[in-house]
């Protein structure tokens, strides 16, 4: 089996006027199909940019990186993935639904295909009742389900984001991450995850990438244990604290490592 | 009766005793003249006498509710149509009694005013005929005013006219304005307005995607737009004739410079993650230019719709003081002016004004409509 994504020896350096920044360094990933991967990693850690680049939305300067066998350009252009971003980025002047359409719109999908697909992915987020709504009618949270129906809609094995839940309040965000794990095991899509979030990455992840700053690299990969199916109860278990303990060394491992 | 829709907020005191003592002290003063008294006019007796005891009423807690609130308003227009009526008899000649009960029925008209902002403060309903009713009252008295100051004083027509003789004058030759008004508002404006606009969003566009045409055009059009509209329009006029086309060719170029800027910098308005979200999508640039940065770009091009929609009528009526044919709004005021007939200025000024704010109007009606979405008109 081939893996969804397959990363060597990635570098990024940003010229700036104030130099060069090496974004990312030296990086060797691979992604199985199925896999949930999060990157975790203090900010300026090239996360972010990592993933921009699976996306095809930067553009490496050094090294290989395939997504389903071709150039991260090729899949975009393939529409290979759904990226949902750090906010909800939904279009104002248009309804839920309507923002759901929109890359449906794009690929060229006929309308009865719209609409039946609109109408599962909004179940799929529970979002049902809202099609008519404006996104400014809805809370933060919703919305960001919105965006992850409409990334789902695109009907991709690989699904990208990018701190999807970052600017949600804890209890929002508990609820978020359940329903994301179980969407991810009812669905069986490779998931690339980033967070600031312990917590989050172990409780959601297949395998963890924790990453460290100046120049952004792979500090240490740890591949989860635990069950495929849990609960947010698994948090309290020490199979769980083991993998945050691990995490959290890491991290504080990669800082202590520039100090 | 909800109970705080009765107590009077604000001004409302202040106002109400101040028309029941103006009304009572002009009473007692002449109107007209040194032995002309208020009394000796049966109608303005009565309004004084109304003003008197509604304001002191209303000062001292009484009738604070809807039957006193529509005295109130029937009061103060009575006031003013019997101020009207029997200055008209009496021209330049009103003494101090006649201005205090000129004075009570503003406050007692401005004391409706309080009376209807409190009505809305307390949310019945009608808010919407409210919210249209204020400004009406305010420009109705601001003619009542206008007519009774200029009748009152006796100032030459020359200088200010009464409404009362630009109304005559207005409804006395609708065949001239409306002419006029055909050829500088349906013919230059609205043309000028529709090629100007259209131009500049198009080029705007054009700016946007070809980045050589933005370091090219835009000071060109910077250029244009500095171009004084006083010498440019006898140069249309001689490029394009005395009629219309040469004002349209004004209008479009005062509109085109508007547009051009706000459209430009409007389809700069959509940021880096809504940009990266089409990317996504894999969508091309139309793709992305009709589903994203258009309708971001919609605020800002109702700006330049509606600071046009005002210049291009501007624009349309000083180009004809160059050269037009024997008709248009422009043409009109300057000859009038030399004849002095000052009213006929006014009517086409009030034509003007009404063509002016309709069309304003008009535009940003349609504006609501289309960008319902964006935080300036959620409301």
């Amino acid at each position: 089996m081939s893996s969804v994504i397959d990363i060597e020896k990635l570098s990024l350096t940003f010229q700036t006027n104030d130099g060069p920044v090496h974004a990312l360094s030296e990086i060797d990933l691979k992604i199985e199909e199925g896999d949930f991967v999060s990157f975790i990693g203090p900010s300026g850690c090239g996360k972010t940019t990592l993933l921009r680049v699976i996306a095809d939305l930067e553009q490496p300067t050094d090294g290989t990186i395939s997504v389903n066998g071709m150039t991260p350009n090729q899949a975009r252009l393939a529409r290979a993935y759904g990226y949902v971003f750090q906010a909800a980025a939904l279009y104002p002047w248009r309804t839920i639904e309507n923002n759901i359409a929109l890359p449906l719109e794009i690929m060229g999908l006929s309308r009865a295909e719209q609409r039946e697909r609109i109408k599962r992915n909004m179940e799929l987020v529970n979002l049902s009742g809202f099609e008519k709504k404006y996104p400014w009618q809805l809370s933060g949270g919703m919305q960001q389900r919105a965006s992850i129906a409409r990334a789902l809609a695109v009907e991709p094995d690989l699904l990208l984001m990018d701190e999807p839940f970052g600017a949600l309040d804890e209890i929002v965000r508990d609820h978020l991450n359940d329903q994301l794990h179980q969407l991810w095991e009812k669905t069986n899509k490779t998931v690339v995850f980033v967070t600031h979030s312990i917590p989050e990455a172990v409780y959601l992840s297949t395998k963890i990438v924790v990453l460290c700053p100046r120049p952004g690299r792979i500090y240490d990969v740890i591949e989860s244990d635990l069950p495929r199916s849990r609960t947010l109860d698994i948090r309290e278990t020490p199979e769980f604290l083991k993998i945050a303990h691990r995490v959290r060394e890491g991290l504080k491992a990669g800082h202590s490592y520039e100090d | 009766m909800n109970e705080c829709f009765l107590r009077p907020r604000g001004n409302a005191l202040i106002l109400s005793a101040a028309t029941g003592l103006l009304a009572l002290a002009s009473l007692l003063s002449n109107a007209f003249g040194d032995d002309f008294p208020i009394v000796s006019v049966p109608r303005l007796t009565i309004a004084a006498v109304l003003l008197a005891v509604l304001g002191c009423a209303f000062a001292l807690g009484f009738i604070r509710r809807l039957p006193g609130d529509i005295a109130i308003l029937f009061s103060s227009l009575f006031s003013a149509y019997a101020l009207i009526e029997t200055v008209s008899e009496h021209p330049a000649s009103s003494s101090g009694g006649f201005w205090l009960l000129t004075l009570a029925a503003w406050t007692c008209g401005w004391l409706f005013v309080e009376r209807l902002a409190a009505w809305q403060a307390v949310g019945l309903g009608a808010k919407r005929v409210i919210n249209l009713a204020i400004p009406l009252l305010f420009g109705v008295w601001l003619l009542i005013l206008w007519q009774i100051v200029v009748t009152g004083f006796g100032v030459p027509k020359v200088l200010l006219p009464a409404p009362s003789e630009i109304w005559l004058r207005l409804t006395g030759s609708v065949p001239t304005l409306w002419a006029d008004f055909q050829q500088t508002f349906l013919k230059a404006v609205l043309f000028g307005y529709a090629a100007g606009c259209g131009a500049g969003f198009v080029i705007a566009i054009l700016v946007d995607r070809v980045p050589f045409l933005r370091r090219g055009l835009l000071p060109i059009g910077n250029l244009v737009s500095a171009l004084p509209i006083i010498g440019v329009a006898p140069i249309m006029v001689m490029w394009f004739g005395f009629d219309w086309p040469s004002k349209a060719a004004v209008v479009i170029i005062m509109t085109f410079f508007p547009m051009l800027v706000n459209t430009v910098s409007g389809l700069a308005a959509s940021d880096a993650m809504q940009k990266d979200l089409m990317r996504t999508y894999a969508a091309g640039y139309w793709q992305t230019l009709v589903k994203l940065r258009l309708p971001m770009a919609m605020p800002f091009i109702f700006n330049a719709l509606k600071i046009n929609s005002t210049l291009a009528l501007i624009g349309a009526i000083v180009a004809e003081f160059f050269g037009t044919p024997i008709v248009g709004m422009g043409f009109r005021i300057s000859t009038e002016v030399g004849r002095m007939n000052v009213d006929m200025v006014w009517a086409e000024i009030a034509v003007a004004a009404l063509a002016g704010s309709l069309f304003y109007g008009l535009v940003a009606l349609l504006e609501k409509r289309l960008t319902f979405w964006h935080p300036s008109q959620r409301g």
